[in-house]
């Protein structure tokens, strides 16, 4: 299958793009003084000594030991992943939110064109409020909220931040998507009595994918990242997010534990996208080139 | 069963043959498939109002091909999109067998295609075609069956599962008509549909289209540039002229019926001799051409812009 074969080949490329990364950081740490460069006081290129940046093969083998001196401490590998998938069904469940809010809006936005100029403004500037100010806000509020029985818990208002990021990419993709028929398309369906709904299920969607199949992509990745430092900054314990916070004040006498939470929470992301990605495989019969 | 191919006319029984004033209509009988009377379409636009058609008086009979050719800017596509409901006269009168044009819309009395054949690349041929018939709630069984016909009639059948994509423009164009075929419709609107295409496809398209519409029996509305197109396919041509849009002469066209126009037609002296009456109309001199009769509207009217 070419498909397969496409795919392999795509995978390769990652690999080689991964291992010429991991060479490149060690010629530096070779080549460059371990001081750095200065030009008088201001510093060109930064310490590369064992403690600023460790060898890859330390970072690796850092991975493997214990993640404390306590008797029963997983090892760090561990503790990494078991982190990793907490954050994963934090930030999936705020990919999901967010991404039934950006196609809520998009279809909003495309069935009024006054919708579109009130709220894309407010859309964007959205996205310019610093999520550290707002994490608190969202805490105290979900703190507040009575929902019966169900309790409002600290990983609902991380997912909820997520989603604030998440919907951007979504809400911004799937405008542009449902707003892709060309004008003979849709005069096409005008033509043929077909309402508004109808045009949207059987026209605007299906031509939204090629649009709305990457602003998903971008969506998850977004959402990991709100995920994360939502956590950090509600203080959410048992994700990535305190993880890196944790393992960062153990940075001067156990300089690759650090690395090893970085490490973590950039495969998060990537498994993140790569998920999505499955979505694309789906709907690959929508992935068609426009024809006239 | 569903809507009947040629209309019977059961409404406006009576037509009132005196409001086309241009050329009259050529046949008593139902309903006409198209009437316009003093119908005018005048578009805002930043550099002010466009009078984009002027006093357009026009009736086409059920059955009946009638093309519209005029330069740029003489309103043509606006005076089907007027008949197809995609815009609305700003004055006149419009009927579609006796109905609004937007009770004909919904109706789907027209079937419609453009020059762009504005196909949905996520279907096959088969789903393009069936694609009205799905709007409308037709069950699976009937649309597989209609979309076969529609295939078989345009020479597509060997196609029904390629995507858009896979095919000529030719073809897509010809999956278009098929579409606008699929509800049987008694009126079939045509902008340009011919515009993208090479020469030779396009002689190849018309001989076809010809055979398809004797084979329908519905009345054609059918927008061109081309003179000798226009002649080919139709039994009046309507010339119309720009600034402001405006019915400039009607030209009955005395070839054989609409069911034996072949390839061999294009090179009779009766099909030379309408292609040189219809071009004489197009530039203005309209002495001496057979059966020219223009409806004199207000000469010297405000200078527009061309519209398309």
């Amino acid at each position: 299958m070419s498909g397969v074969r496409a795919g392999l080949r795509r995978a390769g490329v990652a690999l080689v793009a991964l291992l010429v990364a991991l060479v490149l950081w060690e010629v530096v740490k070779a080549v460059v003084p371990d001081t750095g460069v200065h030009l008088g006081t201001a510093s060109l290129l930064p310490r590369t000594d064992d403690r600023a940046m460790p060898h890859v093969w330390d970072v690796l083998a850092r991975l493997g030991e214990a993640e404390s001196g306590a008797r029963d401490a997983p090892t760090v590998l561990a503790a990494t992943l078991s982190a990793a998938v907490f954050t994963l069904g934090i930030a999936l469940v705020g990919w999901a939110l967010g991404v039934v809010g950006g196609l809520l809006l998009a279809v909003l936005m495309q069935r009024w064109r006054v919708a579109e100029h009130a709220v894309l403004p407010w859309v964007v500037l959205s996205q310019t409020v610093p999520l550290v100010a707002l994490a608190p806000l969202v805490v105290g509020w979900g703190g507040r909220l009575e929902l019966g029985p169900l309790q409002w818990e600290r990983w609902m208002s991380v997912a909820l931040i997520a989603s604030y990021l998440a919907f951007f990419p979504v809400a911004v993709g799937a405008l542009r998507g449902l707003q892709s028929p060309t004008a003979a398309q849709v005069e096409l369906f005008r033509a043929q009595a077909a309402g508004w709904g109808r045009t949207l299920v059987s026209l605007r969607l299906p031509a939204a994918v090629p649009h709305l199949l990457p602003a998903l992509r971008l969506g998850a990745a977004t959402a990991v990242v709100g995920a994360i430092v939502a956590e950090v900054s509600t203080g959410t314990r048992g994700g990535i997010g305190r993880l890196v916070v944790s393992y960062a004040q153990a940075a001067s006498g156990d300089p690759a534990k650090p690395w090893a939470a970085l490490l973590g929470a950039a495969v998060l992301g990537l498994v993140a996208a790569g998920v999505v990605g499955l979505l694309g495989l789906v709907l690959r019969r929508y992935r068609t080139a426009e024809v006239s | 069963m569903r809507s009947i191919p040629v209309p019977t006319g059961s409404r406006s029984g009576s037509t009132t043959s005196a409001v086309a004033p241009a050329a009259g209509a050529p046949r008593p009988g139902p309903a006409a498939a198209v009437r316009a009377v003093g119908v005018h379409k005048r578009f805002r636009t930043r550099a002010g109002v466009v009078t984009a058609l002027q006093d357009v008086h026009l009736e086409v009979a059920a059955g009946e091909f009638v093309s519209l050719i005029g330069p740029s800017g003489c309103g043509k596509s606006t005076l089907l999109r007027l008949v197809a409901d995609l815009e609305e006269p700003t004055s006149g009168e419009l009927s579609v067998f006796g109905k609004a044009p937007r009770v004909a819309r919904e109706a789907q009395d027209y079937g419609i295609a453009f020059q762009q054949a504005g196909l949905l690349p996520w279907r096959s041929v088969r789903g393009n075609v069936e694609l009205p018939l799905e709007l409308h709630g037709v069950g699976r069984r009937e649309r597989a069956g209609r979309a076969r016909e529609l295939l078989a009639l345009v020479g597509l059948s060997d196609f029904a599962d390629h995507t858009p994509a896979q095919l000529s423009g030719g073809m897509q164009q010809r999956v278009a008509i098929a579409r606008a075929l699929a509800e049987r419709p008694s009126l079939l609107l045509m902008d340009e549909p011919f515009g993208a295409l090479d020469e030779m496809t396009r002689e190849r398209m018309q001989t076809e289209l010809v055979r398809i519409c004797a084979e329908s029996g519905a009345a054609v509305v059918f927008v061109t540039h081309s003179i000798p197109e226009a002649v080919f396919l139709s039994d009046r041509v309507v010339v119309m002229s720009p600034r402001p849009g405006r019915i400039s002469a009607v030209v009955p066209i005395r070839l054989p019926g609409t069911g034996e126009r072949t390839e061999g037609l294009r090179e009779d002296a009766a099909f030379f001799a309408a292609v040189t009456a219809v071009r004489e109309a197009l530039h203005g001199g309209a002495a001496g051409t057979p059966a020219v009769a223009a409806p004199e509207t207000a000469a010297g009217a405000p200078r527009g812009v061309d519209l398309r």
